[in-house]
């Protein structure tokens, strides 16, 4: 009787077949935007880090970009704030607590002003990922030939002024030699905060935003691992059940 | 409480005496060789995808909202407002992609071990159907949610069908029901996709198993059990290799459905995008006729057919070769009972050049598959430094696709002129006792 449960091919295939799929993954993630991104280092179980996150937000960015498919009271959920905290600290716009987060600049102005509305920011690290936002925000610089005087190495010709710069200061762009491209950024006027605690601020907003493209993550990992727990169990058993009513088989 | 069951079953049994021998003749009295192995599993694997398909589909439809304008916000709805609407939704996406994957091993094994030959054409003939089905019904799911892919992927894909001569123009509009994918095609898409073609599929699945069960699985070391000795525990006019196929193969595809459900939970829960392969990130932006996605591709489980369009030129001023070439890629599948006609079907037992060639035709599926993906734009500069992109990969690509159909070529020749040196067959499975 020769047993032939996994043969060395069939190891082999199935091998394959994985690491086309994991080499895949790796390249797709490596295929985003033209620039080296630096990992934003996303953790949305550190919620003093979300909170933080969202103060800059409702400071910085809501005045232009609205997060229109995330709830105030969903936001203080799962960011562990109260009712009070939220709408005193965080809603500036009169909304109710119930709404979601609706930017309260006008379409045809915000055109006429940038040329384009700002975007909303819900999905925004879902369709460009969390360390292209986190390079984004690190990579602004002066530029006096764009109609908003700012301009952005991650993605150049961005139409967006620069709101934090009070906190990173002012960059300027050094210039390869004998061309227009950027080699590198430098801090020509410091800001209200020290570059380890702007890319810190960054980072926050960063999580924050992440959070908000999938508030549901928060409830995926904390399922997850019993989910896969129990059918760790429940693939013992049935390898078990196998066992025994295959005994009779040779 | 033995009696009220029992009494309950006679009760049934009176009224439709034709259930339980139905019952009997395809799951305790269907005998399925001892021997199946690892491959055997993704039968029904694939099944229970479909079922996964279509419960978790109907609880989306409860929340989806079928109309350009309100597609993209009810899918978020249901992501983030709906009870559990996450899960499924992750369930249904990470369902489809897996269901290519265990469809793709399924008929890969049908490939090993000569499945789809005498008797079981009609089988492979209705798995085959149930691919290209399969197909539509999961492009027209992808455009559902609306997002910028959905958009410019349906664009790309309905457009192939204008490289047809004359009608190609007429025909696209007529199948979009605008001249963009818009509003109209959303909503035909969505009927499609949740009734006509599930309603096919379905039947399509019934007949396919029904038609195996006429013939018998076939096994890994590809001999028939019904021709070899009879007599088994169960029944003396049996094959002797053969097993009831309840219990014993629903116990086994139990630690089958555990191993699968195991991974299928770790992408819902850990991994729903796959890293942009199973969600893509430019899906997580409303569809916007006037913004393109940097780069237009199919979900992976297309790419490799993709590929082929892409890799066959023009010619006599029409680009539909390549539109012919990638449904050929699939048509010629179905003819592959009768391309293949040498007599021993397991591939333990046939001549080193199938061996070979079969190597040869997965390689050359991977490879597309990688092209259609991209993934080639971006490695041969890092392998090959500062290269003739394009040029590299049009040749990588056209190897590919004469690969790929040379398979079919060689089997044709090597079958039918009887080139193949094969190994002596077992008169009954290796494993028997």
């Amino acid at each position: 009787m020769t047993k032939r449960q996994f043969s060395m091919k069939q190891i082999l295939f199935s091998s394959a077949l994985a690491l086309g799929l994991l080499l895949g993954s790796v390249s797709a993630m490596a295929a985003e935007g033209g620039v080296e991104l630096p990992s934003a280092g996303v953790n949305l179980r550190d919620q003093a880090s979300l909170q933080r996150g969202a103060r800059l937000f409702f400071n910085y960015c809501v005045g232009c970009h609205s997060l229109k498919f995330q709830r105030y009271q969903r936001m203080a959920e799962d960011l562990g704030l109260t009712e009070d905290e939220v709408m005193k600290n965080l809603n500036f716009t009169g909304a109710k607590f119930g709404d979601t987060v609706v930017s309260h600049m006008p379409e045809d102005s915000a055109k006429q002003w940038f040329g384009k509305a700002p975007p909303d920011l819900s999905l925004e690290v879902r369709a460009r990922t969390a360390d292209w936002v986190y390079g984004y925000l690190n990579s602004f610089y002066l530029d006096p030939s764009r109609p908003v005087g700012w301009n952005n190495t991650v993605f150049p010709n961005a139409s967006m002024p620069f709101p934090l710069w009070e906190l990173q200061g002012v960059q300027t762009a050094v210039k390869k030699p004998g061309s227009e491209d950027v080699e590198k950024l430098e801090l020509s006027q410091p800001g209200r905060m020290t570059p380890a605690q702007y890319q810190q601020a960054a980072r926050d907003l960063t999580n924050f935003l992440a959070y908000v493209s999938e508030p549901a993550a928060l409830q995926r990992h904390a399922y997850g691992i019993w989910v896969i727990l129990f059918l760790a169990l429940f693939t013992l058993l049935a390898y078990a059940l196998k066992k025994e009513y295959w005994k009779d088989v040779h | 409480m033995a009696n009220v069951f029992t009494r309950m079953g006679d009760w049934v049994n009176e009224r439709a005496p034709g259930m339980m021998p139905a019952y009997r003749k395809h799951m305790t009295e269907y005998y399925a060789p001892k021997n199946f192995n690892l491959w055997y599993y993704f039968g029904s694997l694939a099944l229970l995808v479909l079922v996964n398909q279509i419960v978790t589909g109907i609880f989306l439809t409860m929340n989806y909202k079928t109309s350009a304008a309100e597609a993209f916000a009810s899918v978020e709805y249901i992501m983030r407002d709906v009870e559990w609407g996450w899960l499924i939704r992750y369930m249904h996406s990470t369902g489809a992609s897996l269901f290519f994957v265990v469809v793709f091993l399924h008929m890969f094994r049908g490939l090993l071990y000569g499945s789809y030959k005498k008797p079981r054409e009609l089988v492979w003939l209705l798995g085959m159907l149930i691919f290209l089905v399969l197909m539509a019904e999961a492009f027209m799911g992808y455009v559902l949610p609306w997002g910028n892919m959905s958009f410019w992927g349906a664009k790309v894909i309905i457009s192939l069908f204008g490289t047809i001569p004359v009608i190609g123009s007429t025909l696209v509009e007529w199948i979009m029901g605008d001249y963009l994918p818009a509003d109209a095609t959303l909503n035909r898409f969505f009927a499609l996709h949740v009734i006509a073609l599930p309603l096919v599929l379905l039947l399509l699945v019934v007949l396919h198993i029904a038609a195996l069960h006429e013939v018998g699985s076939n096994n890994p070391d590809g001999v028939e059990i019904k021709k070899g000795p009879k007599g088994n525990r169960w029944d003396a006019l049996k094959p002797a290799d053969g097993i009831p196929f309840h219990p014993y193969y629903t116990v086994k595809d139990l630690v089958g459905v555990g191993f699968f459900l195991l991974i299928a939970a770790f992408i819902i829960f850990f991994a729903p995008t796959f890293g942009g392969w199973f969600l893509e990130h430019d899906n997580f932006i409303p569809a916007n006729n006037l913004t393109t996605p940097p780069l237009i591709k199919p979900v992976w489980y297309f790419t490799p057919f993709y590929a082929i369009v892409r890799m066959v030129p023009s010619a006599f001023g029409t680009a539909v070769w390549g539109v012919l070439a990638m449904f050929g890629a699939i048509a010629v599948l179905f003819a592959l009972p009768w391309i293949d006609v040498g007599k021993v079907k397991s591939i333990r037992y046939r001549g080193t050049g199938y061996k070979v060639a079969l190597g040869l035709f997965v390689f050359a599926f991977f490879g597309l598959g990688a092209i259609g993906t991209d993934i080639t734009a971006e490695l041969i500069p890092e392998l090959f430094g500062d290269v003739n992109v394009t040029f590299w990969e049009n040749l990588f690509g056209r190897t590919m696709t004469l690969i790929y159909f040379g398979y079919f070529v060689f089997l044709w020749f090597y079958t039918h002129l009887g080139w193949e040196k094969t190994k002596p067959v077992p008169e009954r499975v290796t494993t028997h006792d």
